[in-house]
């Protein structure tokens, strides 16, 4: 009988029965303030682009659609191996497509390490802009982000893609490996390391980095349009 | 507050079950930091960024981690602060409050059963945050499954 349930004398009862109050109470406050004080040293910093204007190195590619003298910029730092970039592209694609006059957009690698194929992808990317098809093989390593992640060995299907869009496969097989195209895609990371940029993606809407949390389709298209009305109405 | 009012909620509880509930409110203190820590990163954003693993990003960016506006973290913190409490309670004889933990717990092990189905056969991805929180329901499950049973004064099950 040594589980047996004793009756305890009043006093005991009397804690017994105001002490779980106090530590459910205690717990709660601590982990509110735990979780604000998380709250405040995680809100990233908001980065802005200040004289620092796109193509100033050399070796930078400079990657961009729409009109050149659109009122309104977005500059992407993104890696072609990110779930949530990949999410992004098609909304960004449908913005430009709907806003064809006011809109541009730039596209900067920042190929992650965590990634295993980032960087042969933006490598794959970069190759296809010297054909001038850089952004065919944006949208189509985008679009079929799923396959190429999950494989072991990622470039026979970003050969298959560069014939899908039509490339010299000669030139592409060389131009992906090249000394070239790895520096243009280091430069354009060493960029956005001196612009703060630590995730992807990261966006820049005229100069000004979107907030994570508001980067979803819906606040995005809301932002970017904001920002059009602003600097198309008189 | 009289005594008496305290005997009417509470009553005696064996040293084998306090021991078991005690260790439960340390679980689920556990999983409190876990689901506060995806809160916290749910709302700062960082959650759909691509920083870490791509495999979290994948998850906790997906629409399975919302219900609406309200992160399915947040209901992690909601619900590892109620088996906190219960447990602390049932620890210190609080009447209802044990029975109430088996419901709690029961519920949390029906929604990490979903949450784990999503992330394997819907999303392919796991996230290591949610397989850690699943791994404490897991443990509470199991205490609740193994604990002892309440005895009243002459030994005799309730």
């Amino acid at each position: 009988m040594e589980a047996m349930e004793v009756e305890a004398p009043p006093k005991t009862r009397r804690m017994a029965f105001v002490l779980p109050f106090i530590i459910v109470v205690l717990v709660g406050v601590i982990t509110a303030a735990s979780g604000i004080a998380l709250y405040r040293a995680k809100l990233p910093a908001i980065l802005e682009i200040t004289g620092k204007g796109v193509g100033n190195n050399p070796n930078e590619s400079v990657h961009v659609r729409g009109r050149v003298d659109a009122p309104v910029t977005i500059e992407e730092f993104g890696d072609f191996q990110c779930p949530p970039c990949g999410t992004l592209s098609g909304p960004i694609k449908q913005l430009e497509e709907d806003h064809k006059q006011n809109l541009r957009v730039i596209f900067h690698h920042f190929p992650l390490i965590t990634h295993n194929h980032a960087r042969e992808a933006a490598c794959a990317a970069e190759a296809a802009g010297l054909q001038s098809k850089f952004w065919e093989m944006h949208d189509i390593l985008y679009r079929e982000q799923r396959e190429w992640s999950k494989a072991a060995e990622a470039r026979p299907l970003f050969n298959a893609y560069a014939n899908l869009i039509g490339l010299d496969m000669e030139r592409f097989k060389q131009d992906i490996d090249s000394e070239k195209v790895k520096e243009r895609v280091s430069a354009d990371q060493a960029r956005g390391t001196s612009l703060g940029v630590e995730n992807t993606p990261t966006i820049f809407l005229n100069n000004r980095a979107v907030e994570p949390a508001n980067l979803n389709p819906e606040k995005l298209r809301g932002a970017v349009e904001e920002a059009i009305k602003a600097k198309t109405t008189p | 507050m009289s005594a008496i009012a305290a005997s009417s909620t509470t009553t005696s509880i064996s040293r084998p079950r306090m021991i078991v509930y005690i260790i439960a409110a340390a679980i689920a203190l556990t999983g409190l930091a876990d689901a506060t820590y995806l809160t916290v990163q749910h709302f700062t954003g960082e959650n759909i960024l691509c920083g870490g693993s791509a495999d979290c990003a994948r998850v906790l960016g997906s629409a399975y981690s919302h219900l609406g506006p309200i992160p399915v973290a947040g209901l992690g913190v909601l619900a590892y602060y109620t088996v906190f409490s219960l447990a602390t309670f049932a620890a210190f004889g609080h009447r209802r409050a044990g029975r109430l933990f088996v419901w709690v717990v029961c519920l949390m092990f029906v929604g990490t059963l979903w949450f784990l189905f999503v992330q394997a056969f819907l999303l392919h991805a796991f996230c290591r945050f949610c397989l850690l929180s699943a791994a404490f329901v897991f443990l509470l499950t199991g205490i609740v499954v193994a604990m002892p049973p309440p005895q009243d004064k002459d030994g005799t099950l309730d």
